[in-house]
C-alpha cells in the first residue's frame, strides 16, 4: 500500500508540472463560465433556460470541458507515451507491478477532476451567484460515475492503439464527440432534441449533473421534458455500465509493452 | 557456484524463432558477456532471465529459483536495466531513486549510488534535462539500488559517445569488483573484449561460442587475413581455388583474402604467376570480429545490412 501511495505523490508531482493539463484541465473551465458571466445578456434569466440564465445552465457543460480534458486526453497520452517510452517494461523488472502506476495516474486524475469541479462551483457561486448544488450527494455520484466512465474510455483508448500518435488521434476524435454531445461547443438548447437525447446518457453526464446541480429549476428542466428533482437514475445506471465495459475491454487488451 | 544456469532455452513468437538453442551458465562474481549482431536473440534470452517472458522450451535457472514461479523473490535479487527503457520526462533524478529504492526490501542506500555513479550532483535535474550518458549511469542506478545479486545490462553503451562509452565501461568494472554478477548484452566487439570474463556468442539464436574474449580470438587465430589492391583487374577465382583460401571479398578496390596456412606465400605466388603487383599489401591481426566470422561463417555486421 505504501507504495502506491508513494506512485500517487510522485504521479501528483508529474502532473503539476504539464501546465498544458493543470490550466485546461483544472483552471480553464473556471476562466471560461467567469468570462461567459462577464457578458450580461448571459448573466439574465430568459425564457430559452426556463427563466434560468445562461451561467448556469451552461456551468455542467464547462465541466465536462475540463473533465474531457482530463479523462480522454491527458490520461490516454499520460499511458501510452508511460508504454512506448518503456516506463512500465522498466518497472514490471522490480517488485512492484507496472498496474500500480495506473492505479496512480487514475487516483491523481480523479484529484484533478474534483479540483476543477469544486474550483468551478465555488467560483461560479460566489462570482456569478450560481447556486451550490441542489443535491450535493447526487452531484457528487453524478460526478464519479460519469467521470469514472470518461476515464475507462480513455483507458480504454490506450489500450487499443499501438502508439502515442495513434492514441492521441482516437483522443481527439472522442474528446470532439464528448465535447459537442456535452453541450460544450453549442449550448445543448440549440441541438436537435435527439442529439440531446443521446447527450444525457454520453459520459461525463451533463444532464445529470444539471439535475443535481439545479433540481426542479428552469436551468435543469430546459433540454429535459419531465427531469425534476436528482439524476434519473437510467441516465446513471448506463453510465456506469459504460464505464464497467470499457474498464474491463481495457483490462482485457491492454499490452503493458 | 553458477548463478544463473540456461539449458536448450527456446523461444518463439509466432512463426518467428526468436531464441533457437541457448545454454549457458554464468558464475558468482563475473562479467559475462552475451555478444551477437542485432537479432540474434540477445534481448530475448535475457527477458527469459529477467522472468519477464516465459520460455517455450528448456529451463531457465536464477539464483536456484524459477524466474517464472519464483518472480517475485528474483526481482528483488535481480536488477535489470533493458534498452529503450527511460523514465517520465519530467521526473527528477533523486525522485526517481526515491521512488524506486522504495519498491525493495533491503535497498541501497542511493545517495551513495548516486555519487559512485558520478551523478551526484544533478539530483535535482529532470530525466529529460540529462545528457545521453547520464541517462545511463541513472539506469545502472535504478538497476542497482535494490541491492542484487546479479545485474543484467542490456545494450549499455548503445548512442553514447565514445568518451562516454569508456566512462561507463569503469563503471561496470567497478559494479563486479563490488560483488555483483553482471550480464552484459551488446553487440560491440570491442565492449566485450574489454569488459566481459567470458562470452557467450549468440548467432541465428544459437550459441556460435563461448569462452573468454582471448579463447574466442585464438579459436579464429589460425585464420588470416591479406589485403591489397591489384594493379590490374583480378578474378577471384585464381585465389579462391587456392587450397589455403577460404574466402575472397571486396572491399572497394581492395581485395580481402581470408585463409589459413601459408596464406601470403600462396596468393604473392598466384599473383607473380599472372604479372600483378599488390599494392597497399597488408596482412591484419586476428580481432574478436574476426573470431566471429572464423566462429559463425558469417560477418559480424550482416544484419544490419551494412
Amino acid at each position: 500500500m505504501s507504495t502506491l501511495v508513494k506512485l500517487t505523490a510522485v504521479e501528483g508531482r508529474l502532473f503539476l508540472r504539464e501546465p498544458m493539463a493543470v490550466i485546461f484541465g483544472v483552471v480553464f473551465p473556471t476562466i471560461l463560465l467567469l468570462g461567459m458571466g462577464a457578458i450580461p445578456v448571459l448573466r439574465e434569466p430568459s425564457p430559452d433556460f426556463g427563466g434560468a440564465r445562461f451561467v448556469e445552465f451552461w456551468a455542467p457543460s464547462a465541466l465536462v470541458l475540463g473533465l474531457g480534458i482530463l479523462g480522454v486526453q491527458h490520461i490516454p497520452a499520460t499511458i501510452a507515451t508511460y508504454r512506448e517510452n518503456g516506463i512500465l517494461r522498466r518497472m514490471s523488472t522490480t517488485p512492484v507491478h507496472p498496474g500500480k502506476v495506473l492505479a496512480a495516474q487514475l487516483i491523481v486524475a480523479l484529484a484533478a477532476a474534483a479540483a476543477a469541479a469544486g474550483l468551478l462551483v465555488v467560483a461560479a457561486w460566489l462570482v456569478l451567484d450560481v447556486p451550490l448544488p441542489e443535491h450535493p450527494w447526487w452531484f457528487t455520484l453524478a460526478f464519479v460515475v460519469g467521470y469514472g466512465a470518461l476515464l475507462a474510455i480513455g483507458i480504454l483508448i490506450a489500450a487499443v492503439t499501438p502508439n502515442v500518435r495513434t492514441a492521441n488521434g482516437f483522443a481527439m476524435l472522442a474528446y470532439m464527440a464528448f465535447m459537442f454531445l456535452g453541450g460544450v461547443f453549442l449550448p445543448r438548447f440549440t441541438l436537435p432534441d435527439v442529439v440531446v437525447r443521446i447527450g444525457d446518457y454520453t459520459p461525463p453526464g451533463v444532464q445529470a449533473l444539471l439535475d443535481a446541480w439545479f433540481g426542479d429549476t428552469g436551468a435543469a428542466t430546459a433540454v429535459g421534458v419531465e427531469t425534476a428533482g436528482p439524476p434519473q437514475l437510467a441516465q446513471l445506471a448506463i453510465m456506469a455500465l459504460i464505464a464497467v465495459a470499457a474498464g474491463a475491454v481495457a483490462a482485457k487488451l491492454f499490452r503493458w509493452e | 557456484m553458477a548463478v544463473i544456469e540456461v539449458t536448450n532455452l527456446h523461444k518463439r513468437y509466432g512463426e518467428t524463432v526468436a531464441v533457437d538453442d541457448v545454454s549457458f551458465a554464468v558464475e558468482e562474481g563475473e562479467i559475462f558477456g552475451i555478444l551477437g549482431p542485432n537479432g540474434a536473440g540477445k534481448t530475448t534470452t535475457v527477458e527469459c532471465v529477467a522472468g519477464l517472458r516465459a520460455p517455450d522450451r528448456g529451463t531457465v535457472t536464477v539464483l536456484g529459483r524459477d524466474p517464472q514461479r519464483d518472480a517475485a523473490e528474483l526481482r528483488q535479487r535481480v536488477g535489470v536495466q533493458l534498452q529503450e527503457s527511460r523514465l517520465p520526462d519530467k521526473l527528477k533524478v533523486a525522485e526517481a531513486m526515491d521512488l524506486y529504492s522504495s519498491f525493495y526490501r533491503r535497498p541501497a542506500d542511493w545517495n551513495t549510488l548516486l555519487e559512485s555513479l558520478g551523478v551526484a550532483d544533478k539530483r535535482g535535474t529532470q530525466f529529460r534535462k540529462l545528457s545521453g550518458g547520464q541517462k545511463q549511469r541513472l539506469s545502472i542506478a535504478l538497476a542497482l539500488v535494490g541491492s542484487p545479486a546479479v545485474a543484467v545490462l542490456d545494450e549499455l553503451t548503445t548512442g553514447l559517445d565514445p568518451q562516454a562509452r569508456r566512462d561507463t565501461w569503469d563503471l561496470i568494472e567497478q559494479v563486479r569488483d563490488s560483488g555483483i554478477t553482471i550480464v552484459l548484452v551488446t553487440h560491440f566487439m570491442d565492449e566485450a573484449e574489454r569488459l566481459c570474463d567470458r562470452i557467450a556468442l549468440v548467432d541465428s539464436g544459437r550459441v556460435a561460442a563461448l569462452d573468454t574474449p582471448a579463447g574466442l580470438v585464438a579459436r579464429a587465430a589460425e585464420e588470416q587475413r591479406v589485403r591489397f589492391r591489384p594493379s590490374v583487374s583480378l578474378d577471384d577465382g585464381l585465389l579462391a581455388d587456392l587450397p589455403e583460401v577460404t574466402r575472397v571479398e571486396r572491399a572497394g578496390r581492395q581485395v580481402v583474402v581470408t585463409g589459413t596456412g601459408n596464406l601470403l606465400h600462396a596468393i604473392t605466388s598466384v599473383l607473380a604467376r599472372n604479372h600483378i603487383i599488390a599494392e597497399e599489401l597488408r596482412v591484419e591481426q586476428t580481432s574478436l570480429d574476426d573470431a566471429f566470422v572464423a566462429l559463425t561463417g558469417r560477418r559480424f555486421d550482416d544484419e544490419e545490412g551494412k
